[in-house]
């Protein structure tokens, strides 16, 4: 089934679906301007902006249920924005407003749980400013009906992340990591950018109802052209390989930031682009898509391999994001058949490991902000509801039946396993491996011995920070199997984004799904000879030279080193070198030449008056030269 | 009113000769920035008339001057010099209250600088309104007066170097113009120096190559565009930062709006031979100029390189002959002019309370002086082209309408994002990030009068970002017109080979 028509929307909460982005903008506007003025209630309007556009989406999600399926893709015209190329409006249907739920939900408890995360921190009112800003900046991303519209948000997500990344910005390992985020970001958004480009130039458009309905038929290598560059855009946001790098270094943001940014939301992007852009620029078998699943598989089993060796638990947190969204871009890159479980996943996804990084944020919250776990060790005694919601979220990511994330990476190991048996069993591999490190991280952190320094005194959050745990692990509980039995998300989601002629029906006991099982409780058995019942040395071993690979990030960054930075900075050095020496040095050496010695041009300098009777005899004698040559034409 | 852009002209000038003949420095400053603030307020009610859709050219005046020759005092705006006009009587009176402080350590007195301002935004004001192409010369070597001797009396430890340095560049460039203007002149035939009697004047594709050339280079040299840019980072460093606004956000447009108004509209043939090499030197000034900012350890040169790697953007725009290109390109001229003044002006201010132009004298003075900070974080991501932000759009636009004709040109260009993420988040983070420096740890934040110097171009930075279009408007009409030529002879060109080919 084709994605359905968008129809012209006018009148009803959906008519001011605007409210939804205008809402938190404005919180984010009036707390920048507002100054130290608002610092008492600033957190306070922080939140009541994030939960009013929540209710908000709620009833847009109400009156969009209200119609007919084929009638859900509702378009909401703004205003002229660019004249000549396009004009901004919103596209509300079944896919944006998943979106809108998840990021004003999950992004709702993330504001609260952050009054208590940031209750000490001086800048905690331009903290929620930067919150309110990337929520809004992620609806408009989400939400606009045009390419352009969605490069706007895009980058405004980039910003904020910028801006959170290196909130605590006198520490120069914050400041470098939120600088080399936007920058890997901008390599993506070159490609994104070029597509944008080549979609205009091809289709005359930038809207997504334009491009549908354009009739223009371009060439396939132009469609090609435009899916891979696509792809390179959302390679950057949702930290795909080849640009995952900034990730890991983007977790020196505050932990709530890694929580709603860097798991539930923004480096999900990638997922809503080639979703979005599915039937058009990837459709099923093509180049673009089969180069999506490829990214998403190497990119799942690399973030897994990544997460088994950190022992900075907010770094293995990050690993695991790498590769759960590598899942969603598997999915997404199948087509139909598997869209409805990117987003599915993408949804349970931002529950939980918005749930284990808030479980995380409680664990450092106790533990005057120590990130090492083998600095930890038996904390499920004294922080018993952060241990409780954590491991809610830990069974949920490796799959544990009837848990939220069994279903959904079910569906994906499925669908894969339908398109291509490599992919499906590489994908089997990687829940393997997830079973591991997800175990690893939970007995290196609340079973075993104390391994605490001796200036900790790890106590449980206040409720401010436990009641955002506690719902968002009753999500990861129920959500998947909510949205997956019976089709009811493939269902919701296929006017948008279309869905397979069969709906697929879930089997418990298939194949790949034993043995995933099999393979995510072997993972957990050897985490927990290695971790849970031995002893856990609180200096890391050298370890293996795979280890090393590991825990260096598979060398992405002396990769990136070796063949940008590095002759970067030779290029810029030899660049300043040939500008002083070479080109102003000619022209130099040519006024010196003219002037006779350089003595007599710094004479020149020094009298203006001379210089300029000088300069307008000469001007006066080309003149009068020009005026004879022209003359004799 | 008919003489709305003769009075624009003549209010600053008799203003001008008024400031410098008051005594005390105050009244002088007040009366600067009165009646800078005047000719804001008359521009705007001028250009709230203007009908995008009507003449080419509206509000026109035309004296003879030397009627021997068919030289005439003749003014008149289009949608083009419309946007540029209100740019430059934006800035002056910011420029003016930004400068308050500014002079007083110059080799002449206060009241000269801001006397000369005045004369300045004259001429500005002047060379985009003149519809004569040799008022228009006049004004384009007379603009060169005022700005040297601000750059020479009250810059930097180099000034005179860098003043002269201007001077010589330009007037280099003027010449070469001038004659291309009298031999416009002579060969055309006219017995005119009318812009709109001399369009469409030369046929001869060879006298158009050799005409177009003495244009280009005279405003290749002011824009500058590569490889004739030296002279700036020197000039903009050493100016006192409300000069170096003006300098790169105004007179260097006179060069991209010259090429637009005189190199298209009156040599289109030459325009179309010579696109190539012009797009050549567009895309390496924008790589070569944004690779020599990430190199820079002087703030101001570093805004001087991230300018020239701007204004290849903008020539690039031009040169594609597209409507998206060009409107793009003037958009960005004024988008450039906005986001570049910040950031020389906030330059300014930390120089001001550090005495020093490095960057490395700089650190975590995000801490001490948080407001300073932001709004030097918001105008530097608008000098990398933000969404949200004005240059996002002109960049934006000058890219895709450079992709419909020039992809290959464009992709290049595309580039310069991740270099200007580079140089600009750079500077930011070795000035304003990391623990706060000893020799800044006294350092105020913003006063009240630099906020509100700041405030208008911040407002006008986002306010432009979200809504381009009452600017847009104005533009794309006059670009239409002004591409229209060289896309006749590109449609000939087309033409005559798809016969041949038969």
């Amino acid at each position: 089934m084709e994605p359905a028509k968008i129809i012209e929307h006018s009148g009803g909460v959906i008519g001011v679906s605007w409210l939804l982005i205008a809402l938190p903008l404005l919180g984010a506007a009036f707390l920048l301007l507002g100054g130290r003025k608002t610092d008492k209630f600033g957190h306070l309007l922080g939140v009541a902006t994030a939960v009013a556009s929540f209710v908000v989406g709620v009833l847009v999600f109400l009156q969009l249920l209200g119609f007919d399926p084929a009638e859900r893709r509702r378009a909401v015209p703004l205003y002229d924005f660019i004249p000549g190329l396009t004009k901004m409006g919103l596209l509300v249907d079944p896919l944006s407003i998943s979106f809108v739920l998840l990021i004003t939900g999950v992004g709702s408890l993330i504001h609260i749980y952050s009054i208590g995360y940031m209750a000490h921190d001086p800048n905690r009112r331009r903290f929620f400013a930067y919150l309110n800003l990337f929520v809004a900046a992620m609806l408009l991303l989400v939400l606009a009906d045009n390419y352009i519209g969605l490069y706007v948000g895009w980058e405004g997500v980039g910003l904020a992340s910028y801006l959170l990344i290196g909130f605590w910005q006198h520490k120069p390992s914050a400041a470098t990591a939120a600088k080399k985020a936007f920058i890997v970001n901008r390599v993506g958004d070159f490609g994104l950018a070029i597509a944008i480009f080549t979609i205009f130039t091809a289709f005359n458009t930038v809207s997504f109802a334009g491009v549908m309905e354009s009739g223009a038929d371009p060439s396939q290598g132009t469609l090609t052209a435009i899916g891979l560059l696509l792809l390179l855009g959302a390679c950057g946001k949702s930290a795909q390989l080849p640009l995952q790098s900034w990730l890991l270094d983007a977790m020196e943001g505050p932990t709530p930031v890694s929580a709603l940014i860097h798991a539930a939301t923004m480096v999900t992007a990638g997922v809503y682009l080639v979703t979005r852009s599915g039937a058009m620029f990837f459709p099923e078998g093509s180049t673009a898509a089969i180069a999506v699943t490829i990214v998403g598989v190497a990119t799942l089993l690399a973030g897994a391999i990544i997460g088994t060796a950190k022992d900075d638990i907010k770094k293995a947190l990050a690993g695991s994001t790498m590769s759960q969204i590598g899942y969603m871009m598997l999915a997404a890159g199948i087509g139909p058949a598997g869209y409805a479980f990117a987003i599915a996943h993408l949804i349970t996804h931002g529950f939980f490991k918005a749930d284990m990084f808030l479980g995380a944020g409680s664990v450092m919250h106790g533990m005057n902000d120590e990130v090492d776990m083998r600095k930890y060790g038996g904390l499920r005694k004294v922080m018993p509801i952060t241990f409780a919601t954590f491991l809610v979220g830990y069974l949920a990511i490796i799959g544990f039946p009837l848990l939220s994330g069994y279903f959904t990476k079910d569906g994906i190991i499925e669908s894969a396993m339908e398109y291509s048996s490599t992919l499906g069993w590489l994908a089997v591999l990687g829940a393997g491996i997830t079973g591991f490190y997800m175990s690893r991280l939970v007995f290196m952190t609340f079973f075993g011995k104390k391994r605490w320094e001796a200036d900790a005194h790890p106590h449980e959050s206040p409720a401010v920070m436990t009641w955002p745990l506690i719902i968002l692990s009753v999500g990861s509980i129920f959500l998947g199997g909510f949205l997956i039995v019976g089709n009811r998300f493939m269902t919701f989601l296929g006017p948008a984004v279309g869905q397979p002629e069969h709906l697929p029906s879930f089997h418990p006991f298939s194949v790949p799904g034993l043995v995933t099982l099999a393979l995510v409780a072997a993972g957990a058995a050897l985490a927990w000879f290695k971790y849970g019942a031995a002893e856990v040395p609180v200096t890391a071993p050298r370890g293996s030279f795979l280890t090393t690979f590991a825990r260096r990030d598979l060398y992405g960054d002396a990769l990136n080193e070796a063949l940008f930075m590095r002759p970067g900075q030779w290029l810029t050095r030899l660049a300043v070198f040939f500008d002083n020496r070479g080109i102003d040095g000619l022209v130099n050496g040519i006024a010196a030449g003219i002037g006779g010695t350089s003595g007599r041009l710094r004479r020149v300098q020094t009298g203006f008056v001379r210089s300029y009777a000088l300069s307008i005899f000469i001007g006066a004698a080309i003149l009068v030269g020009a005026w004879f040559v022209v003359g004799n034409l | 009113m008919h003489y709305w852009l003769s009075t624009l002209i003549g209010v600053p000038v008799v203003g001008a000769i008024g400031v410098a003949a008051v005594k005390n420095e105050l009244r002088a400053k007040q009366a600067t920035l009165g009646i800078s603030l005047l000719v804001l307020a008359l521009a705007v009610a001028m250009a709230v008339q203007f009908s995008p859709n009507g003449d080419k050219f509206q509000f026109t005046e035309t004296y003879d001057w030397v009627p021997s020759f068919g030289v005439h005092f003749g003014l008149g705006v289009d949608g083009i010099a419309l946007v540029l006009i209100l740019l430059s009587v934006v800035l002056v009176p910011i420029v003016v209250l930004a400068s308050w402080h500014e002079a007083e350590g110059g080799k002449r007195s206060a009241r000269t600088y801001f006397a000369l301002l005045l004369v300045l935004e004259a001429m500005m004001i002047g060379v985009f309104a003149a519809t004569d192409v040799f008022l228009f010369y006049v004004f384009f070597e007379a603009m060169l007066i005022p700005m040297y001797f601000m750059i020479g009396s009250y810059g930097g430890a180099q000034r005179s170097y860098a003043a002269v340095k201007f001077l010589l560049y330009s007037l280099f460039g003027g010449l070469l113009m001038l004659v291309a203007v009298i031999a416009l002149y002579t060969i055309a035939d006219k017995g005119s120096f009318m812009f709109s009697d001399l369009v469409g004047s030369i046929q001869d594709a060879g006298t158009q190559k050799w005409l177009f050339l003495g244009f280009f280079i005279a405003f290749a040299i002011k824009a500058p565009l590569w490889p004739f840019h030296t002279w700036l980072p020197d000039a903009a460093a050493q100016a006192p930062a409300g000069a170096a606004v003006l300098l790169v956000g105004v007179l260097d447009k006179v060069g991209t709006y010259g090429m637009l108004r005189f190199c298209l509209e009156l040599f289109p043939a030459a325009a179309d031979y010579f696109t190539p090499l012009v797009l050549v030197l567009s895309v390496v000034g924008i790589v070569y100029g944004a690779i020599v900012a990430i190199g820079q350890t002087d703030m101001k040169r570093l805004i001087a390189y991230t300018s020239i790697s701007h204004f290849g953007f903008i020539t690039l725009g031009v040169f594609a002959i597209t409507v998206n290109g060009a409107s793009g390109a003037t958009l960005y001229m004024v988008n450039h002019g906005f986001s570049t003044g910040a950031l020389f002006l906030i330059a300014g201010f930390l120089i001001h309370r550090r005495g020093s132009q490095y960057i490395s004298d700089y650190g975590g003075v995000q801490k001490v002086a948080p407001i300073l900070a932001g709004t030097f974080l918001v105008a530097g991501l608008s000098g990398l082209a933000l969404p949200g932000l004005n240059s996002f759009v002109s960049e934006f636009m000058v890219l895709i309408g450079s992709y419909e004709t020039q992809p290959v040109y464009a992709i290049i260009a595309t580039s310069g994002v991740v270099l200007a993420a580079i140089y600009i988040l750079w500077m930011y983070q070795r000035t304003m990030n990391g623990p706060t420096a000893d020799s800044v740890r006294e350092m105020k934040d913003l006063n009240g009068r630099e906020k509100w110097v700041l405030a208008p171009l911040i407002a006008v930075i986002i306010a432009l970002g979200f809504f381009p279009k009452p600017l847009l408007d104005v533009i794309n009409p006059a670009v239409k017109d002004s591409i229209s030529q060289v896309q006749h002879v590109q449609e000939a060109s087309k033409a005559s080979v798809a016969q041949e080919g038969q």
